[in-house]
């Protein structure tokens, strides 16, 4: 068997059963008696809870209880601090008081029997409240919170600036964006005595056990949490949200299991956001382009009840070679729901300053965009002291192949000079970069007697390819069809395994899958080696017993081709043995991982045509060239990329939650008026992986992929409007009238 | 949403009858009703299903006109061959409109009648005279990007959200209805009403008075039409502003326009004053921009959506020239 599974455009082993609707996520699993768990949320976004009027919809039909903060028991805080494997995404219980401190918050959960009769008393339990004043917008909040969370500096950042003979000093500005995944939040809860299953959409099942123990108040092997399929994240369901805890408190409540589905509409306020970042870039150059000094301040909003810092600066310490950066990130506290991750996080905020600091400078300078950024390419990762190499590092390739592919050459930089037709082309570029993480996994393989394998993992997988990426690794080192390979992921009852963020599932799993196939092949050829009637023994008759190997599913000397073999469950069928299997956990080497520093990166390129007669802008082209190491599978890999593309070209023209600053309330909560990409706002993408296995991040040298496509794109979005419109638009999206505005002397 | 009772018509006298009572409304594709009822903004106690009725055919009228049952679904009129052939500007008007999905249920006349997507009409725990007249606006002093800047008041700024209606506008459509006192044919634009101090009052339409088709005159040969729609999004995105031109050229002059606008008035906006500005003038852009300022000089702007008096202003001229060119 030749390793080109590993690479190969494999098709997704669980894709027919997402097609037909047979893949089971949170809210579709098959229970008995359920009942349905409708939240009160609140309506004001300050506020004490003065009362709680339930009576009408306490003798509603099909109502089993209402619980609120004046008749449950306190649930506790998580010990996150405390304990490292635990996070949630917002710390405070629900109902742990009579505060509200944002819009939207849980104030009341009904449980009835049918979902209508839950939301139809929902709408009847009556809340009065205390309101106070909302602060939901950063003009308006208090002066910063204490001291910065974040404060990075080397050499003279300030100095350096103040006597650079060329400067940018700008602020830019990202709105709040949320995550809309297709599948919605949801819990179903149920409890066994005192044991309670989880059905859950979360990116990691293990850290919401660890969570749900430490809130609930219950050991840790009394808590189960499963989720085989979902619906995407984005990071939005990384961390376990309070209507998890509302499902299993209403099910405790009603001893029946209880289903909770997070609405739409509170999908806005009760599960997290990017958080809005106002980001001053001051950048000093010499003449010829040389950056001598960066500095980045980020002012940022934060909830009342949790502290989430998004962690912008950290890039532009390590993106440009330059002795001079300085950064420094505040929050502000605000009455809105908790910030969390959201795809590339910190970093795909942090490069939209950054890079669209280097094309005001490229210009300043008079310089080719891409040259400003070959000028200052980073050899080393200079953000430690001293400067570390990377680990593999071919941005330089990513550049000139995406120039090429996309005919940067033929770019004139004059704004407007570039027509097609009625319209006026603009084209823009930008970097992207994501750090290359990998944690721990214990993964367990079995090799059948009816010749089918089975991998298992606690990990889940969040809609990018990791059940088939499981399924080739065994195939590669087996050599068994991929179709006679189960793979079974999403449940706590599975050995641990990582949660899917931060691109870092596939670096993290391929070590133990590899490591645990090879355990149940060496099981297999123990067994093979002690038949009583081995065939390997003729082979070697009067010698040494021969070094046995697997391939294409056979066991066989390593010296001989595999039909000198036999079928492996032909092995275990002469030991009369169900199964051979093997268990192992690897973690990456913390010593390796200090020599080195492992990045991705990728060169983004955009065109966008510009029609000013009607204000009209569209993007019509975009390249990007990615170096992720080896790529394990190019069909799900250029998924992912053309994805996060997509979700760029949203970030850059049209996402942004708008707060009504009088209720705190998010304004456009639901598909219609929260703008993403249609279809027909994507134009063909192109995508390229320049594949440099690192092999200091793993065996097969790939690093994660899952977040970089969206890190350039922004930045290279906004550079291209400017190109083609003269217009830069430094707060994101980019919005019709701030064209309009831009063009004033032009005639339609 | 609140308990309701359902009942299917099967004659058009019959739906009159059950749609007059108090708390009644009809039922046609549900696409805007269904919504609403959700989110509690319109809570009927009764609904009167009216897919049952024979009035999803379009024929052709003795005239040169167009007859369309109110029952025809935006997709199938859309693609309908006389309106693509000789009514272009309709089957633009509703392609542009919402996504394949809706337009499959959509009809001719629920769209006619489709509610806002003003913001705080579409939440209940806002103040809004339209959902609950005396309350108050909460768009006014809100985020009104959305919002209308022609025919508003102090009572009320939210758009009318259909493209079908804007086109229908210039083409100068007449809706025929029958209700308790017998059948009655309205000319569209008397049909829409703006909001003045009475914006729950959209239309004309008495309780129990069903919309049975819509008719649309003949047009001279060489008559020209065009929809434009402008919005943030190339899809699935309701206008921020919209033109719908109908037009005759002869000899380098405007013998004939018929103007109407979108996405920036409280009803779906007919312009005279364009169009007294076009009819009888040579073909320019000069003139059509004298046009495009006369349709929008009594444009109100508020805080957020003074940009889309230009953007109206920009998509007639835009339309203008695309339907006065030489074919």
């Amino acid at each position: 068997m030749s390793t080109s599974i590993i690479g190969a455009p494999i098709t997704r082993i669980d894709g027919s059963l997402k097609v037909t609707g047979a893949a089971l996520y949170a809210v579709d699993h098959p229970m008995d008696d359920i009942a349905f768990g409708v939240p009160v949320a609140s309506t004001v976004g300050n506020a004490r809870i003065v009362n709680i009027e339930t009576s009408i919809a306490q003798r509603m039909p099909g109502v089993l209880a209402i619980l609120h903060h004046g008749n449950t028991e306190q649930l506790f805080r998580p010990a996150e601090q405390l304990e490292p494997s635990s996070r949630a995404g917002e710390v405070r219980p629900p109902f742990e008081d009579d505060k509200v401190y944002y819009y939207g918050q849980y104030v009341a959960l009904v449980v009835a029997n049918t979902f209508e009769q839950a939301q139809d008393a929902a709408s009847h339990v009556k809340v009065d409240y205390e309101a106070h004043p909302n602060v939901v917008e950063i003009a308006a909040a208090q002066a910063p919170e204490g001291p910065p969370r974040i404060h990075y500096s080397r050499g003279s950042a300030g100095e350096a600036f103040e006597s650079a003979p060329v400067k940018i000093d700008e602020t830019y500005e990202i709105p709040t964006e949320t995550h809309n995944p297709m599948e919605m939040h949801a819990t179903i809860a149920k409890w066994d005595g005192d044991k309670v299953t989880l059905y859950e959409s979360t990116q990691g099942v293990v850290n919401h056990q660890h969570v749900m123990s430490e809130m609930l108040g219950i050991p840790l092997d009394q808590v189960q949490v499963i989720a085989t399929f979902i619906g995407s994240g984005f990071g939005g369901k990384l961390f376990p949200w309070p209507h998890s805890l509302l499902a299993a408190m209403g099910a405790k409540r009603v001893k029946r299991p209880v289903k909770v589905q997070v609405p739409r509409s509170l999908m806005f306020t009760t599960v997290g956001h990017r958080p809005l970042t106002q980001q001053r870039m001051r950048m000093g150059a010499t003449r010829d382009g040389k950056l001598v000094s960066i500095q980045h301040d980020v002012l940022q909003p934060t909830s009342l009840v949790d502290t989430y810092v998004e962690q912008c600066t950290g890039v532009t310490t390590m993106l440009y070679s330059c002795d001079n950066v300085a950064a420094k990130q505040t929050l502000v506290p605000m009455n809105i729901g908790t910030p969390t991750p959201m795809r590339g996080p910190g970093i795909v905020p942090g490069l939209f300053p950054l890079e669209s600091a280097m094309d005001e400078l490229a210009i300043k300078l008079n310089l080719d965009p891409l040259e400003l950024r070959l000028k200052n390419y980073a050899e080393q990762d200079e953000s430690y002291n001293p400067a570390r190499p990377f680990s593999s590092k071919r941005l330089r390739e990513c550049y000139q192949t995406g120039a090429e592919r996309f005919g940067w050459s033929k770019r004139t930089a004059q704004v407007g000079s570039m027509k097609r037709g009625d319209e006026v082309l603009g084209w823009g570029m930008g970097t992207a970069t994501w750090h290359a993480g990998r944690g721990t996994a214990t993964v367990r393989v079995r090799l059948n007697a009816d010749g089918t394998a089975r991998a298992s993992c606690a990990t889940q997988d969040i809609g990018t390819g990791t059940y088939t990426i499981f399924a080739q690794v065994v195939s590669e080192k087996t050599g068994i069809p991929i179709d006679k390979i189960e793979v079974v992921l999403g449940d706590t009852s599975l050995p641990d395994g990582p949660t899917s963020g931060g691109s870092t599932v596939t670096a993290t799993v391929l070590p133990a899958v590899t490591q645990a196939t090879q355990g149940a092949i060496d099981r297999v050829i123990a067994a093979a080696q002690t038949l009583p009637s081995s065939p390997f023994k003729r082979v070697s008759a009067g010698g040494d017993p021969p070094t046995l190997k697997m391939t294409a599913g056979r066991i066989h000397a390593a010296d001989q081709p595999p039909e000198s073999g036999m079928p492996f469950q032909e092995v275990l069928a002469q030991k009369r043995l169900a199964a051979l299997e093997a268990e192992s956990r690897t973690a990456p080497d913390p010593a390796e991982a200090h020599k080195f520093s492992a990045h991705s990166f990728g060169a983004q390129f955009l065109e966008v045509a510009w029609d000013p007669g009607i204000a009209r802008l569209r993007v019509t082209r975009g390249v990007t060239v990615i170096d992720a190491g080896k790529i394990i599978n190019h069909r799900t890999g250029r998924n992912q990329i053309l994805g996060a593309v997509v979700m760029g070209i949203g970030m850059g023209l049209f996402e942004e939650t708008i707060y009504d600053p009088r209720n705190a309330k998010p304004l456009n909560n639901n598909f219609a008026d929260y703008l993403v990409g249609t279809n027909a706002d994507i134009p063909e993408l192109d995508c390229i992986f320049v594949e440099y296995p690192d092999l200091h991040v793993n065996e097969y040298g790939a690093r994660g992929i899952g977040e970089i496509g969206l890190a350039g794109v922004a930045p290279a979005l906004t550079m291209a409007v400017y190109h083609a419109t003269g217009v830069r638009v430094r707060k994101l999206p980019v919005r019709i009238e701030e064209l309009m505005a831009g063009q004033r002397t032009m005639t339609a | 949403m609140e308990v309701f009772r359902y009942s299917q018509a099967r004659t058009v006298e019959g739906a009159v009858r059950s749609g007059g009572a108090a708390g009644s409304s009809f039922i046609a594709g549900g696409t805007t009703l269904v919504d609403l009822m959700k989110l509690n903004v319109l809570q009927p106690r009764a609904l009167v299903d009216i897919n049952g009725l024979a009035l999803d055919r379009v024929e052709p009228l003795p005239n040169g006109g167009l007859r369309i049952g109110a029952m025809v679904r935006n997709s199938d009129l859309a693609n309908d061959a006389t309106v693509r052939q000789k009514y272009a500007v309709l089957s633009e008007a509703l392609l542009s409109g919402a996504s394949p999905q809706l337009r499959n249920m959509a009809t001719t006349g629920g769209n006619l009648l489709q509610k806002t997507r003003c913001y705080y009409f579409r939440d209940t725990n806002y103040a809004c005279n339209k959902r609950q007249p005396g309350s108050g606006c909460s768009a006014l002093d809100g985020f009104n990007r959305i919002h209308a800047v022609l025919g508003g008041s102090d009572h009320c700024i939210a758009t009318h959200a259909s493209d079908m209606a804007v086109a229908m506008m210039a083409l100068e459509a007449t809706v025929h209805t029958q209700g308790p006192k017998g059948e009655r044919a309205i000319a569209l634009d008397e049909f829409y009403l703006v909001p003045g101090d009475t914006p729950e009052r959209e239309n004309v339409l008495l309780p129990g008075e069903l919309i049975t088709h819509v008719t649309l005159p003949a047009l001279a040969s060489g008559t020209r039409s065009r929809y434009l729609k402008l919005r943030d999004r190339a899809q699935y995105e309701f206008a921020l502003a919209s033109s719908a031109v109908v037009v005759n050229v002869s000899g380098g002059r405007i013998e004939r326009a018929r103007i109407a606008f979108g996405g920036v008035g409280t009803k779906p906006w007919r312009s005279r004053e364009a169009e007294h500005a076009l009819e009888g003038q040579e073909t320019s852009e000069e003139v059509f921009r004298r046009a495009a300022e006369a349709a929008m000089a009594d444009a109100k702007p508020l805080k957020y959506n003074a940009f889309k008096i230009e953007l109206a202003k920009r998509a007639l001229v835009r339309t203008l020239k695309e339907t006065t060119q030489a074919a």
